[in-house]
């Protein structure tokens, strides 16, 4: 078992399920991805998409059924989970009932064989860490989700895994403690400096936790990027409506130079920017809600004429509805909240106007 | 409730303090000095708790073998029912036929010559015996089974991430989570083996070595109508059915009583 690595190179990792009827479908269909040394890597994307079955396929729970997994030189796709010895939390947690806190984040020392001594301080060591100091001889049913997830977070990381498996820690836990919990993994993870595999749904984690994200869809990969790259610079439209692309128009191709497209509709004219080739003379825009902004754009372009539909008050801005004469409705953040029925004009950068193929 | 279970008991115990002749422990006296009473305690302890111990035994890793939800655990379960709705006296008669001096067992060993001997396995300890052990098996496997596939087997996954091989699982995971399931089932399945009456007759020799405890009350109520002494006979079967459930849940306090997952969700 290693404590530190390189490199995690996955190479086409595939697994199939027998579906109904006899046939099997990939869930994890020929993932690539080399993770390095202390990077944190979020696996993105709606249930159903794979994420959590690859996250199971690197700790061995589930046996591949293709492709290799290799630390630095070492094969390891074929040892069992317990030779592997990745930390992992676990979605409801996992911790041993009938274990104290304690006794429960000394499992992995104690199985490994380290001596006494030695286990009483790293299991001190990691209270510590998790902030949990005090509260060592409960049981876990007798702490709240918050204090249950750090113990499991504990329990992970005290036996120096090479790399920290987590699926979806914080989906249990309430708005407030998730905002709290993402700061401490984050900090947790910026302390030890461990490869971190985190599996979310939630793409405001993946945004703010990892150094790099997956975003798959139906077993198969869509975009591996940094986080600001695959917010703003999806990969394809699936990308881009998950990541809050929320406003997605069809629309006829006129021009194309390069990566600039002139598009039109029967009620607006766009330029936007081909993020995605396809084939046809049709395609289709995504544009974020808080890109597009009320008023007339420079010299007139980018403009598009509509009508207040529906106005939702959020506080530091509004969320407009606007219905274009031809009955497209765009979604609008706005910071003044325009009357209902008024006839307005909303613009937007031809930068922020990403050009997709037809699905 | 009452009338179904406290009355009968409370007029059995009164019935074995009025003996037909001397004072009113007359009848617990003549069970303890006589030679042809008291060691039938022995007699079914000797049956009972290795019935039993075999039964919990072997129930607990097959159990635990099985317990990942597939068509062939519906099809053992289904097979293992099988004893408990055939009721004891028809597996006596099947036994009597499969393991008789001339039954298919004896006849299959020495063909084979497994074993030249006589090979008597009826009529004697061991038919009783292995009919318990059929007929109180499944009923330990099946309670088994329920305790086990209610422990979340995400609490294995995650030893096994922190380095516990399956043996280490079960024995750090599994096992102390089972303890008061396990502790309940051997309560059961000994109450079961200690009242065993048809088969010690059937497949025993209910005059010598099988002369349990219950062929003792029988004789007393209905060989020698004396219903006084079958109720002091069947109090004190009672009482050391007490005892050894006592001791057994007694040593349950010492293991983990809770919840059997490993959080919320």
């Amino acid at each position: 078992m290693k404590h530190d690595f390189s490199e995690l190179r996955l190479d086409r990792v595939t697994r199939r399920f027998a579906g109904a009827g006899g046939h099997a479908f990939a869930a994890l269909s020929e993932l690539t991805i080399t993770i390095r040394r202390g990077e944190f890597v979020a696996l993105l994307g709606p249930s159903g998409c794979g994420k959590s079955t690859a996250l199971n396929c690197i700790a061995g729970l589930l046996p591949l059924s293709g492709g290799t997994i290799q630390l630095d030189e070492l094969r390891i796709d074929t040892l069992p989970p317990e030779k592997r010895g990745f930390g992992m939390v676990f979605q409801n947690y996992a911790l041993f009932p009938h274990m104290t806190v304690r006794r429960n984040i000394a499992f992995g020392l104690r199985m490994q064989g380290v001596p006494g001594s030695q286990i009483a301080s790293r299991v001190k060591h990691a209270l510590k860490l998790v902030q949990l100091t005090g509260q060592e001889h409960k049981l876990p049913g007798q702490l709240s989700g918050g204090q249950q997830q750090r113990v499991a977070i504990a329990r992970a990381i005290v036996i120096e895994p090479p790399l920290v498996l987590m699926d979806e820690p914080l989906s249990n836990l309430d708005a407030k403690l998730r905002i709290e919990t993402r700061a401490e993994i984050r900090r947790i993870h910026r302390e030890l400096g461990r490869a971190t595999i985190y599996v979310t749904h939630d793409q405001d984690e993946a945004l703010s936790l990892a150094d790099r994200i997956v975003v798959m869809k139906d077993g198969v990969v869509q975009q591996i990027a940094t986080p600001h790259e695959v917010y703003a610079q999806p990969a394809n439209l699936h990308v881009a409506n998950f990541m809050g692309y929320r406003n997605v128009v069809e629309l006829d191709i006129v021009r194309e130079e390069g990566t600039r497209v002139e598009l039109s509709g029967p009620d607006m004219r766009l330029v936007g920017t081909r993020k995605q080739m396809g084939p046809g003379t049709r395609a289709v825009v995504a544009m974020r809600p808080e890109e597009i902004t009320l008023g007339e754009g420079p010299d007139g372009r980018n403009t598009i004429v509509a009508r207040v539909d529906n106005v939702e008050y959020a506080g530091r801005d509004s969320l407009v509805d606007v219905i274009t004469s031809s009955g497209t409705r765009l979604h609008v953040r706005a910071t003044s909240s325009p009357a209902l029925g008024d006839e307005v004009r909303v613009h937007v950068s031809p930068e922020r106007v990403l050009v997709y193929p037809v699905a | 409730m009452l009338l179904l279970f406290i009355y009968p008991f409370i007029y059995g115990l009164a019935l074995s303090f009025t003996p037909p002749k001397g004072d009113w422990l007359a009848n617990y006296r003549t069970f303890f000095t006589s030679d042809h009473l008291w060691p039938t305690i022995w007699t079914t302890l000797k049956l009972a708790l290795p019935a039993t111990i075999v039964n919990v035994g072997v129930a607990l890793p097959i159990a635990y073998k099985m317990r990942i939800k597939s068509s062939y655990q519906r099809w053992i379960t289904t097979i293992l029912v099988v004893p408990i709705t055939l009721g004891t006296v028809l597996i006596a008669e099947g036994m009597l036929t499969y393991f008789g001096p001339k039954g298919w067992l004896a006849q299959f060993l020495q063909y084979f010559h497994f074993y030249d001997g006589s090979i008597r396995l009826t009529h004697n300890y061991w038919g009783v015996l292995i009919s318990l052990v059929i007929s109180g098996f499944p009923f330990a496997f099946l309670l088994i089974l329920s305790y086990i596939t209610g422990i979340d087997p995400v609490l294995a996954r995650a030893a096994s991430t922190l380095g516990a091989d399956p043996f280490a699982q079960f024995r750090h995971i599994y096992l102390p989570l089972l303890a008061p399931g396990l502790a309940m089932c051997f309560c059961l399945a000994f109450v079961q083996a200690f009242s065993v009456f048809p088969s010690a007759v059937l497949l025993g020799a209910p005059a010598g070595p099988t002369r349990v405890i219950s062929i003792a009350a029988y004789e007393a109520a209905f060989e020698q109508y004396d219903y006084s002494l079958a109720s002091a006979i069947a109090m004190i079967m009672g009482f050391v059915q007490l005892l050894i459930v006592a001791a057994v849940l007694g040593l349950r306090g010492f293991f983990y009583r809770g919840p059997v997952s490993g959080g919320k969700g």
